[in-house]
């Protein structure tokens, strides 16, 4: 099995839904960390669910949006990691709103046409984002 | 200020009070006639829909008030590239309320952002149609006597019809609905309707293919068009336009006081021999339809209905 090194100061997101692991590299916007050691590992076998994706950062985690996780998969863990041991490990909360991280990909929504529209996700009571324009759901497929 | 972008954007309550003054308005027209004086309604109008600006544009008319506007895009700055929000930041200026109708879905919900003034949502493409979801109400109030324990069919394009939409989750919040949802599969009505509206409120329903199996036991049938409109793909039109056609011998089979409705125009779903059958109530929603929006404007505007002294509810 392909061996990564233990971070020392980092986060660790785990149980990510195998396959969408890079599209989760490209939302967070991993690329633009700078100086940040970033591994992305795909289909890692699982106990739970047989394989899962897990990215592992070595650097400076504070200007990373983990908001987006929350919509992505309620399921992801991240851990947070100090000094080599684990400092906390939390699931990300679904935020009520999200505000320009994803796009309406309805062509039938204001958005498509309207310049200097946001584009904004409400989360509904059961637990699935929609654009607050046209009401269409938001598929994750990272 | 409020706005009537979605239509639970009003409560229950608040609706039901709507339709008491429209009912209030159907009774004695001529009562309100100088009640909007002064008042001018701006009809934003980005696609063609003649019968839905002119009943806002009488409703206001009958009121005492003005109107200006756009009948379609054509003859609009939306031609130069002008944004909605910059539309209703200038329309503002010059009007006191606005009814909106858009091919894109959220259009006036954007322009509720920017606005000054209250905005009515005249019908967003396929998403959203507020004020024909109040007038079915009220005109199935009035033929039933109630909005509580019935059995609502829905027939036709339940995937794309946003009057279907609006109306089921309007009357999701009545008590003791039931509904019957009669469509070909493609047209079957979307998942979320299922999913967040009926499931979570309890509410029995039923998917058929059959209208003959569902008329003997409906209250009220909602007829609907397969809009050529909502169509990426010619040929899938043609296929599923003739779905349901509701005939005089077809409504042989439905209860005496079971009531007829369609958003309208008709095409060809409901033949020209239904139309003198006392069920027929489509061409009373048409007039309900200005009764309605002439207490949706009158209330939206703060002013007060001439018979009780009050507005219907606080905006």
């Amino acid at each position: 099995m392909l061996k990564v090194d233990e971070i020392m100061n980092g986060v660790v997101i785990d149980h990510i839904t195998a396959g969408t692991g890079l599209g989760l590299y490209h939302l967070m916007e991993l690329e633009k960390l700078g100086d940040a050691s970033v591994a992305l590992l795909q289909n890692v076998r699982s106990q739970k669910t047989g394989k899962k994706d897990i990215i592992k950062i070595e650097g400076d985690v504070s200007k990373l949006n983990f908001d987006v996780l929350g919509y992505v998969d309620p399921q992801i863990s991240i851990t947070y990691i100090v000094n080599g041991h684990v400092d906390r490990k939390v699931r990300p909360e679904q935020p009520k709103r999200l505000v320009n991280v994803i796009k309406c990909t309805n062509p039938r929504c204001i958005t498509a046409i309207e310049e200097g529209c946001d584009h904004i996700f409400a989360l509904t009571p059961s637990g699935r984002y929609r654009c607050i324009y046209c009401e269409q759901e938001f598929k994750v497929r990272p | 200020m409020r706005h009537l972008i979605d239509p639970l954007d009003f409560t229950l309550e608040e609706s039901l009070r709507l339709l008491d003054l429209a009912d209030r308005i159907h009774d004695d027209p001529t009562a309100y006639r100088d009640v909007a004086t002064r008042k001018r309604l701006a009809t934003l109008f980005y696609e063609p829909s003649t019968r839905t600006r002119l009943s806002f544009e009488a409703a206001m008319l009958n009121l005492g008030g003005q109107v200006l506007g756009f009948p379609d895009a054509g003859v609009s700055s939306a031609t130069k590239g002008e944004t909605v929000a910059d539309t209703i930041r200038i329309i503002s200026c010059y009007a006191d309320i606005a009814a909106m109708r858009h091919p894109k879905e959220g259009a006036p919900l954007r322009a509720a952002r920017y606005s000054r003034i209250p905005v009515i949502n005249a019908g967003d493409g396929g998403h959203s149609h507020p004020t024909q979801t109040l007038l079915d109400m009220m005109t199935i109030r009035r033929r039933k006597g109630r909005l509580d324990g019935l059995t609502i069919g829905f027939c036709g394009d339940l995937k794309f019809g946003r009057t279907v939409h609006s109306l089921i989750k309007s009357l999701a919040r009545c008590k003791n609905m039931q509904f019957v949802l009669i469509s070909p599969e493609e047209l079957r009505v979307p998942d979320y309707i299922i999913s967040e509206v009926l499931d979570p409120n309890q509410i029995p329903f039923v998917e058929t293919r059959s209208l003959e199996e569902a008329l003997p036991n409906l209250d009220i049938l909602y007829m609907t068009r397969v809009q050529q409109e909502r169509f990426f793909n010619e040929e899938d039109y043609v296929r599923l336009k003739n779905s349901y056609v509701l005939t005089r011998d077809k409504l042989a089979l439905a209860p005496a006081d079971m009531a007829v409705l369609h958003p309208l125009p008709r095409v060809n779903e409901i033949t020209l021999d239904v139309d003198d059958d006392p069920r027929a109530a489509y061409f009373e929603q048409a007039q309900n339809g200005v009764y309605m929006r002439m207490a949706l404007i009158m209330t939206l505007l703060g002013l007060k209905d001439p018979k009780t002294g009050e507005v219907a509810f606080q905006c």
